[in-house]
């Protein structure tokens, strides 16, 4: 088998991913689905390593990993405190940002 | 001696500013200050008259040149006077004249509150009137014409209380601005043509402009001229300019102002004796309105209106013989200043008239007055001889020379011309028979008026008559005073030009013809006026009549020509500006404001539909590369 | 070229995070998704090991799927449990874009993919090796030349911890008021002097939704939780509850040695579903 069928596997969980965040409207999980495209990116970034032989794509999804922790911490706060005031988990609820 | 035509002006200016400015404490003076300062300047002008007589004929135009106006490269615009032969017997006959009429107002005026404003104006009008007429180009001469189209404006209005006096200034205003046009325009080409204004080298230079422009500034200034003198097609404010004081009447629309045209047509002589078209046009204008004002004095009830159209039909003979050339500017300039004084004595008769009937102006309601108002009568009946043109009186001099001048002007145009003279002092004798016979002769007819007041007719004060007489011994004399050894023709000669006209019928016979002619009309007037008695209420009269008392529909035309064919172009031109321009300007701003409010439901607030539009950027984005790679 | 071993784990891992990706989506409850989520991240942790990066698969279980995973099913029991999407979309048009959309791209990454030269494959072996090891490899490079980077990313983690604080914490604008004060101030408004009442007792499996009943027969919505009230999770006090109920008393008779009430009729029962039917109205408009 060729290692290219984890690139394959990755872009087809991406694409999964973003289709997830334009469909589903509960918060929490159009953050799952992010959750999911960042996921697929580490995956297509250790075959990368992989195929080149170095480390360095490991620690960009290292790095990753980090980065999508703070992003879950801070986006899931901002969701509880969106919750509070509007008793709503779904982005269509929130719906001010408009003329 | 010379360096006092400055003072000329300066005078009567000055004597505006004060009785303008002055306030109410020279309400008890202020007349007499006027008056006094009119003559002053009278006797500035006869000491330069006479200093002027003492020279030789090529020594007596004397300039004096005071400051630059507008000193710019290339455009120098001076402030300078000219006094030739020509200016002098304007200035003679404004200050005269002036004089004369500011001494009458002081009787005409003296029951009227805002007597010292109406002394102010006369005396703008003066200062205004000697600038246009010293002026030695044409730019100050703009100006000078503009002040006695203010002074003008103020004077028919000066009763602006009464809206007929209103809308009459109004009126003369907006159609003096027409002519006014003209005189800009033909100033401009002028300075384009030339590079400056003043007289002198514009008239040296003439001979090199072309045929076009030539016709073109004569045209201009026929225009200018046929605004400020009541010619037609611009005569329609004249008649309604009678809603002003008789005096101003007198003054500025017969004697002075309105004779500024003629003056202007004769000061630009060598333009006009350079550019034909131009002078077949004002001989056209001038015959058209000899006839047209003539036949408008036949049809006039209230005496001002009727001696308007005099004025005008007298004018349109000055014009005439103005288009027709160095036979006819000495003509011209003789028949304005004989005019003058009849015309002016006419209407301060008409004045004194209209003071013992209490302010009427209806000649159906006079009648038998001879009995009542003797001077006045006498004065009046002397002003008549004279236009009629009874022999030996001014007119007959003046205007019999015009009529064969115009005989003199050679072939068919000569032979229409000088019929259409002749018609026109047969008419002249129709009008002002009839005028006199419904005034003074007959029985009265006066009634009592709404109040139950009935006029007692009298004779003027003092004050009114002297300037009467004086301008009757004027009206009878200065005719054969001019024509002595054709003085006035010597006198004149050296500024207009001069030829001797070659008239296809000889003096005696021209003569024999205005004689014949002026029997005519007066024998008709006295078979319609004189030996039946005068209805109170005039009859329905031809349909002509109709029209002359409509003032030939002149108004009429007006309205439906200019004032609905502009309120109709204009109307078009704000349709065309509405649908075009702005549907222009406003459909893009629908195209934008309709394109957006449909882009704006894009922005719907529901941020899956904001993360739609980023994933098809990523799409177009991540497309593109793999495009651009292909391709590269 | 990898192992037939590798092709075939790759092939069942490939299955189960597809599936799981695809039941994320499609559950309608949170929770259903965030458990398809833990799945698909376990089956990528090893793919992670069986591509030489063991480090970060073990990363990824422990992080990923013990913590922030975790944390999602904190908030998803925060906002609540059975909150599902609702099946009608409120833009017109979104998801057949989104699927349009979707194919698109993945066609477009495929495409990209078959297109790059990924033909040389050198494998991470060696590179583990030369460092010694996974994990001694990965530290040599965070600690030397990705080290601005671990400082900065340790900043972000900070400032994430800050703001998620600050987002959530609420500042109490009065003083809190202690048992007395709140004992005095129910006997003075007098609507609710004794303690609330208890939920309904007759319950299958989550007896705090069910409100107690009166002595009338009504339920006492006050006895559920306003948490559950204001999320609308109150089991409403239907046709169904009712038969239930009468079960549960038919059925303890027996043991308790009782003597079973009647049971309702079916009139009774239908006069319930039509109020029931008409509440149901009510709560739709």
């Amino acid at each position: 088998m060729n290692p290219v069928n984890y690139l394959y596997l990755a872009a087809l969980l991406f694409t999964i991913g973003a289709v997830g965040v334009l469909v589903r409207r509960n918060a929490i999980v159009l953050f799952m689905c992010v959750e999911l495209m960042l996921n697929a990116c580490n995956l297509a970034l250790v075959t990368f390593s992989r195929l080149h032989g170095n480390l360095d794509g490991q620690i960009i999804a290292f790095f990753t990993m980090v980065v999508a922790a703070a992003e879950v911490v801070v986006g899931l706060a901002i969701i509880v405190s969106v919750f509070r005031t509007r008793h709503s988990a779904s982005v269509d609820d929130t719906n001010l940002m408009k003329l | 001696m010379d360096n006092l035509i400055p003072v000329l002006v300066a005078v009567p200016l000055l004597g505006a500013a004060l009785l303008l400015c002055g306030g109410r404490r020279l309400d008890r003076v202020g007349h007499l200050l006027g008056t006094l300062l009119a003559f002053a300047s009278f006797g500035v002008g006869l000491a330069l008259f006479f200093s002027m007589l003492g020279r030789a004929t090529d020594q007596r135009p004397i300039h004096d040149h005071l400051f630059t106006w507008i000193p710019v490269n290339g455009f120098q615009a001076e402030v300078g006077f000219q006094l030739d032969q020509l200016s002098m017997t304007f200035v003679l006959l404004i200050t005269g004249v002036g004089s004369l009429i500011h001494l009458y107002s002081i009787g005409y005026m003296a029951h009227d509150e805002k007597r010292r404003r109406f002394f102010g104006y006369l005396n703008l009008f003066l200062a205004a009137m000697l600038l246009l007429v010293l002026a030695d180009n044409y730019l100050l001469l703009y100006v000078g014409w503009e002040g006695v189209g203010l002074a003008s404006y103020l004077l028919i209005g000066f009763w602006q209380h009464k809206p007929s006096a209103a809308t009459a200034a109004k009126k003369a205003f907006l159609v003096n601005r027409v002519g006014d046009v003209g005189l800009s325009i033909a100033v401009m080409l002028m300075f384009t043509t030339f590079g400056t204004f003043a007289f002198t080298p514009v008239f040296a230079h003439a001979s090199q402009a072309t045929q076009a422009t030539l016709t073109g500034i004569g045209l201009m200034l026929l225009l200018a001229a046929c605004g400020k003198s009541a010619q037609v097609p611009l005569q329609s404010w004249l008649g309604d300019a009678m809603e002003g004081p008789t005096p101003v009447s007198a003054l500025i629309h017969a004697a002075t102002m309105v004779t500024a045209g003629v003056y202007l047509i004769t000061r630009s002589s060598a333009i006009f004796n350079l550019a034909p078209t131009a002078q077949l046009a004002t001989v056209v204008v001038g015959a058209v309105t000899l006839l047209f004002g003539a036949i408008i004095g036949c049809a006039k009830d209230d005496i001002k209106k009727a001696l308007a159209g005099s004025t005008m039909s007298q004018i349109g003979y000055m014009v005439l013989a103005a288009g027709l050339g160095p036979i006819g500017y000495v003509f011209a300039i003789m028949h304005l200043v004989t005019h003058g004084f009849f015309k002016a004595g006419l209407f301060l008769g008409a004045g004194s008239v209209m003071h013992g009937m209490n302010d009427e102006v209806d000649m159906r309601k006079y009648g038998g007055l001879r009995k009542y108002m003797p001077l006045t009568f006498v004065t009046f009946g002397l002003g008549y001889l004279a236009i009629i043109g009874f022999p030996g009186l001014s007119g007959f001099f003046s205007k019999d020379k015009i009529i064969e001048a115009a005989f003199a002007h050679g072939g068919t145009e000569g032979w229409i011309l000088g019929t259409c003279a002749m018609v026109g002092a047969a008419v002249t004798a129709f009008y002002m028979t009839r005028v006199m016979l419904m005034t003074f002769f007959g029985e009265r007819r006066w009634v009592d008026d709404a109040e139950g007041n009935q006029p007692h007719p009298h004779e003027s004060p003092a004050v009114m008559g002297i300037p009467m007489v004086i301008l009757a011994f004027g009206s009878v004399l200065a005719g054969g005073l001019f024509s002595i050894n054709s003085s006035f023709v010597n006198w004149l000669s050296p500024v207009t030009g001069y030829e001797e006209g070659h008239s296809p019928l000889s003096t005696t016979e021209v003569t024999t013809g205005t004689m014949v002619v002026l029997v005519l009309g007066v024998g008709v007037a006295w078979l319609m006026y004189g030996r039946r008695p005068v209805p109170a209420v005039p009859p329905l009269g031809s349909l002509l009549t109709r029209a002359a008392r409509r003032d030939l529909l002149q108004d009429d035309f007006n309205h439906v020509v200019l004032v609905s064919g502009g309120s109709h172009l204009t109307r078009f031109l704000v349709y065309l500006e509405g649908r075009g321009l702005d549907g222009l300007v406003n459909g893009i701003a629908a195209l934008v404001g309709g394109t957006s409010g449909r882009v704006r439901r894009v922005q719907n607030g529901y941020v899956r539909s904001y993360a739609l539009s980023m994933f098809g950027g990523a799409l177009v984005l991540v497309a593109t590369t793999l495009l651009m790679r292909a391709v590269a | 070229m990898t192992s037939t071993g590798e092709a075939v784990q790759f092939w069942v891992l490939a299955v189960v995070a597809v599936g799981g990706a695809l039941g994320m989506v499609l559950c309608r409850k949170a929770v259903h998704s965030a458990l398809c989520l833990a799945g698909t991240m376990i089956a990528l942790a090893i793919c992670y090991m069986a591509e030489g990066a063991v480090f970060l698969g073990i990363v990824q279980i422990v992080v990923y799927t013990g913590a922030i995973m975790m944390l999602f099913l904190f908030v998803v029991m925060l906002v609540g449990v059975s909150s599902a999407d609702s099946v009608k979309e409120v833009l017109k048009g979104q998801r057949v874009a989104a699927v349009v959309g979707g194919l698109g791209f993945g066609v477009l990454l495929c495409a990209g993919i078959a297109n790059a030269n990924l033909h040389s494959f050198q494998g991470v072996g060696a590179a583990n090796q030369a460092a010694g090891g996974n994990v001694p490899g990965l530290a040599a490079l965070i600690f030397t030349r990705y080290v601005w980077a671990f400082e900065v990313t340790g900043a972000l983690l900070i400032t994430a911890a800050v703001g998620a604080m600050v987002l959530t914490h609420r500042e109490a604008t009065e003083v809190k008021q202690s048992q007395r004060e709140l004992a005095e101030q129910r006997v003075r408004l007098g609507t609710q002097v004794t303690p609330l009442p208890a939920p309904g007792v007759y319950a299958r499996h989550n007896a705090v939704d069910a409100p107690g009943l009166l002595p009338d027969g009504t339920p006492a919505e006050i006895s559920v939780n306003p948490t559950l009230r204001q999320r609308g999770q109150m089991r409403h006090l239907g046709s169904d509850l009712l038969r239930r109920m009468g079960e549960l008393e038919q059925s303890t008779a027996g043991w308790l040695g009782r003597k079973a009430p009647k049971p309702r009729s079916g009139a009774e029962l239908a006069r319930v579903e039509s109020e029931e039917t008409e509440q149901r109205e009510v709560e739709s408009k």
